[in-house]
């Protein structure tokens, strides 16, 4: 689904090369350092960051305590924490309880540790439907969650944020930390999906 | 205080936008505003500066816009504010621009 504006693509695109012009000019930013940060979150940081955190916590026990004790310093431990992941609380997906994370008021996301978020959880539909009903917005994520599972909804800020600890799937117990990260995707780890074993389908010759 | 960015159980938003495998940035014009923003906020003005300034976008707008769109104003807003860019300066380039691509 496209975004919707109300001024074309090309005037916008117009308006964002003017300021650009301006700033350069002006020794405001440099052209340089504009292409670094894109290039950052466009391919350095992202959601495999989170994923290793995941693998540590399912193959280290005391790590995972640690984690869900103080979720800063135990990402801090692995050198993770960074920009709009300062303060990080961890929430942990059990038989019994589902988290979501969400940010109503705008789009607050640890990014160093997911990368950029996704529009869905930018979008105003999820912003204010995640909290009042969150069991209809998973079902549009082919998530189905039994009514005897608790959800828990975490409403981010701009001085902390959640990431979710999903559930480590079964029959994965002499798998390695790397194997298991592979596993683990953002929405997992936003709680708008499970972790699941790679399909493994016989295939046919059509 | 409270604005159109209050969102939390506001009714009548419709299905979630879910897009499958999206890229980072959908246009080069975001990843602009998102690159300039980052960098105009770490050496200029706190990040959260930013967050009121999108705050207060007139709610019409604010609802009418799209994410990297409320960046944009909330960007500019800043600049201005801040005696970085006026908007006058920001017209003019645009016009100067304009008049080279045609």
């Amino acid at each position: 689904m496209t975004s919707h504006h109300h001024r074309p693509e090309s005037e916008i695109a117009l308006r964002v090369k003017a300021i650009e012009s301006l700033l350069v000019e002006k020794g405001i930013v440099d052209p340089a350092a504009l292409d670094a940060i894109i290039d950052n979150y466009e391919h350095k940081v992202g959601p495999h960051i989170g994923a290793q955190i995941v693998a540590k916590a399912w193959v280290d026990p005391e790590f995972k305590q640690r984690l869900l004790a103080d979720g800063t310093g135990a990402i801090s431990e692995l050198g993770l924490t960074g920009f709009s992941s300062e303060h990080m609380v961890v929430v942990e997906n059990t038989p019994e309880v589902h988290n979501l994370i969400v940010c109503t008021l705008c789009s607050c996301y640890p990014w160093a540790i997911l990368g950029l978020p996704p529009t869905w959880y930018k979008s105003f539909a999820y912003r204010s439907r995640a909290v009042i009903e969150p069991r209809k917005v998973l079902q549009e994520f082919g998530l189905e969650i039994p009514e005897d599972v608790e959800v828990r909804i975490w409403d981010s800020n701009a001085d902390l944020r959640y990431l979710v600890l999903p559930q480590r799937p079964v029959g994965t117990d002499d798998w390695s930390e790397d194997d298991l990260a592979a596993l683990v995707t953002r929405n997992a780890m936003i709680g708008t999906a499970t972790v699941q074993l790679p399909n493994q389908p016989i295939s046919l010759v059509a | 205080m409270n604005g159109p960015h209050d969102l939390g159980g506001m009714h009548g938003l419709g299905p979630v936008p879910i897009e499958e495998d999206e890229p980072v940035f959908h246009s080069e014009w975001e990843a602009k505003v998102f690159a300039m923003s980052f960098a105009t906020f770490i050496n200029y003005f706190p990040v959260d500066e930013t967050r009121h300034a999108a705050e207060r976008i007139p709610p019409g707008e604010y609802l009418s816009s799209s994410y990297y769109e409320r960046w944009l104003y909330a960007l500019e807003l800043l600049l201005a504010e801040h005696k970085l860019i006026s908007p006058d300066e920001i017209e003019s380039r645009i016009a100067e621009l304009a008049q080279a691509e045609s």
